[in-house]
């Protein structure tokens, strides 16, 4: 296999806080490849998104390594550092918050085009700002070059977004629920519109949500990764991990998700958790940080010892003492994956 | 625990009895621009006991709509057309609109109540948990005994499967989104009323507390027998919850029917676009459409049907004339002259991963 282009290798995130220290992402290893989409699905608090500023670049990581085409990022001279921040852009959440009020569409996608002499002159700004434009569906370009973000529906200004993330030709695209504020029928307008890119450009994405359906559609052809208060917990295929969940967690969240199919849902049985609450960041559980709400709690092994992602099936990874050990014969962590080698 | 809404399902059965009615409802806004009509004639009942969904995008008129129902929209709107008929438990049968001050205070709580999406602006944030439940009641009902108030709070609380005793003495900002909300829907409830009206109750929330939510509203009304409307852009929640389900579009109702018409044999173009917009998260992978074009601006709206413009089925008649709604079935209608052609399509997409 070829260099992934993007690896986070065992990084963490600490905040601190009045209130003591906050792990927001706890060992995280993960890679991912060019042209893969990447989906990272967790609840609030999952450490998703910090995740995403780490992998974009907006904040190093307090611990580990990240290194991109093989190369640490906290090794890279000045100029390879500006490589990597043009090569990866982010898409924010918020699309209202995202675009400066007072810039119109063209100053907004121009300025990048000129600070990176990407263009050589203002017509030539135009013309690549219309074909942006048009790439991300909103045609003709040349009607919106001189329109302001409020006088755009959120759909439109979510595709401003992405236009100006394009700008740089980036190699890897971070969405961070990039679709969450829109509705319905425009948020598939807007995922078709990006599965597009990816087609067309090659572009890589990692993409950043809540709701597993849409991760689902997105990343079908990629990976998912599933996280817990900070922790990547499940990681695999995209059709193994909806098919066949192993970390109870994630089985947890497959279970919960309404169908839009009123037998089928209805007749779903939810998996009970023992407890409805997320724990706090501040004082999370000891070994597992899920044993308080997990099914499948083994006292004394669970609450005691802390798991690692271990493999679990073809291509897939879970960190649970109790899966692993019905797949394996070895509880989830390093140490007993490396006593059975 | 899934059986609740089978009950009611069928819908317009004459033996149930009915909790609201809303005929032919108008509602405007006054704005720089001009007056903009957010609910353009709306006639919709419940039945007792009943779940009704109204689900529609933004800018469809749910949310005017459900607050015109309780009197609760802002200054700039106002009810221009319409009735809206509460009937009481012992039959008597009240005019929303015509409500005084006073009455209508007494109708909001006691007899209908409401649930809005974000918990906690509609908590207020300087008071514990239990001073707001306490002064809630005594707003009603000045004579109520403390400790009966508090035995119908942590009765109530602990249906929406929260803690009585480390709630009640909590300050909204204390508690989680998925809490808050939980908390809502137990003040809804305290003063028993009939009906209760939820605004996107489970938008903003994460899966886990979602279902909570959906898992406590379906076990609230299996024990208390309220009738719901609940407002979603979310069609997963109305697959859910609803007994009979309503498509909104441009203010109007353009699809009206049983759950099960609506998820399975849609016959309004707008409803079968939704669906087709759906990831469902079980099977394998399905194409998903977005209906093209934008929603319509309320103060342009399109001659005839106001969904033409979006619609793959549309003729030159469609321009031409606004259909009503007819009846497709049983209990089942739609705004839409092709309904014979209108049929909803889920393709499986073949991908060699």
């Amino acid at each position: 296999m070829s260099t992934p282009l993007i690896e986070l290798d065992h990084v963490s995130q600490v905040f601190t806080t009045r209130r003591g220290p906050i792990s927001a992402v706890d060992d995280v290893s993960l890679t991912i490849e060019a042209g893969q989409v990447l989906c990272l699905v967790g609840e609030s608090g999952s450490g998703k998104t910090t995740t995403a500023k780490m992998i974009a670049g907006l904040r190093p990581p307090t611990s580990g390594q990240m290194r991109y085409n093989g190369q640490n990022i906290s090794g890279l001279s000045s100029s390879q550092q500006g490589d990597f921040r043009r090569a990866v852009q982010i898409v924010h959440q918020d699309p209202y918050s995202s675009l400066n009020p007072i810039r119109t569409v063209f100053q907004t996608l121009a300025a990048p085009l000129l600070k990176h002499k990407i263009v050589r002159n203002k017509p030539a700004a135009v013309k690549r700002a219309q074909e942006l434009l048009e790439l991300v569906g909103l045609t003709p370009g040349a009607n919106f070059l001189n329109t302001y973000p409020h006088q755009l529906s959120g759909g439109q200004r979510q595709r401003v977004s992405v236009a100006r993330a394009l700008t740089l030709n980036p190699r890897v695209i971070v969405a961070d629920e990039a679709v969450s504020m829109v509705d319905v029928s425009l948020r598939v307008s807007i995922l078709n519109m990006l599965l597009q890119l990816r087609d067309e450009l090659g572009v890589t994405f990692l993409f950043i949500t809540h709701d597993l359906a849409i991760a689902k559609y997105f990343a079908w052809s990629g990976n998912i990764g599933v996280m817990y208060l900070g922790r990547l917990v499940e990681y695999g295929r995209t059709p193994t991990v909806i098919a066949a969940p192993q970390h109870p967690y994630t089985r947890a969240l497959l279970a919960a998700i309404p169908e839009p199919d009123p037998e089928l849902t209805r007749a779903k049985g939810a998996m009970p958790l023992r407890s409805a609450d997320l724990p706090s960041l501040l004082n999370l559980p000891p070994g597992c940080t899920f044993h308080p709400r997990c099914p499948l709690i083994e006292a004394g092994l669970c609450d005691a010892v802390a798991p690692t992602l271990v493999p679990v099936g073809e291509d897939q990874f879970s960190s649970c003492h109790v899966i692993a050990r019905e797949r394996t014969g070895h509880i989830a962590t390093r140490d007993a994956a490396l006593a059975a080698d | 625990m899934k059986q609740a809404g089978t009950s009611n399902g069928a819908g317009g059965k004459p033996e149930d009895k009915l909790v609201f009615a809303a005929k032919d409802l108008v509602v405007e806004y006054r704005t720089r621009r001009g007056p903009v009509q957010a609910v353009r004639g709306v006639t919709f009942d419940v039945h007792r006991g009943e779940a009704i969904a109204l689900i529609g995008e933004s800018g469809s008129g749910k949310s005017t709509l459900g607050l015109a129902l309780l009197r609760l929209l802002t200054k700039s709107g106002v009810v221009r057309e319409g009735s809206v008929v509460y009937y009481g438990r012992d039959g008597f049968e009240v005019d929303v609109l015509a409500l005084g001050k006073e009455e209508l205070r007494h109708f909001r709580w006691q007899e209908c109540a409401m649930v809005f999406q974000s918990a906690l602006n509609a908590l207020n944030p300087v008071l514990r948990v239990w001073d707001q439940l306490y002064d809630t009641v005594r707003a009603h009902r000045p004579g109520a005994h403390r400790s009966d108030v508090r035995a119908q709070a942590v009765k109530l609380l602990q249906l929406v499967q929260l803690d009585p005793e480390r709630v009640l003495l909590a300050y909204p900002h204390e508690l989680s989104g998925g809490m808050r909300q939980r908390v809502s829907i137990a003040m809804s409830l305290l003063l028993d009323p009939q009906l209760i009206i939820l605004d996107e109750p489970t938008t903003a929330l994460d899966i886990l507390t979602q279902r909570t939510i959906i898992d406590v509203l379906l076990n609230l009304r299996r024990e208390l027998g309220f009738a719901m409307i609940f407002i979603s852009h979310d069609l997963t929640i109305a697959a859910e919850l609803a007994d009979r389900v309503a498509t909104m579009y441009a203010g109007r109702i353009v699809e009206f029917g049983d759950v099960r018409d609506i998820f399975y044999n849609p016959k309004h173009p707008y409803t079968v676009g939704l669906l087709e917009a759906v990831p469902p998260i079980s099977g394998d992978l399905v194409a998903l459409k977005s209906i093209p074009g934008n929603p319509p601006n309320l103060l342009a709206l399109p001659d005839g049907c106001k969904f033409h413009p979006r619609c793959p089925y549309a003729t030159a008649a469609c321009s031409q004339e606004d259909p009503p709604l007819r009846p497709v079935g049983n209990g089942h209608s739609a705004a839409c002259i092709h309904t014979d052609q209108v049929q909803l399509h889920r393709e499986t997409v073949e991908v060699a991963p």
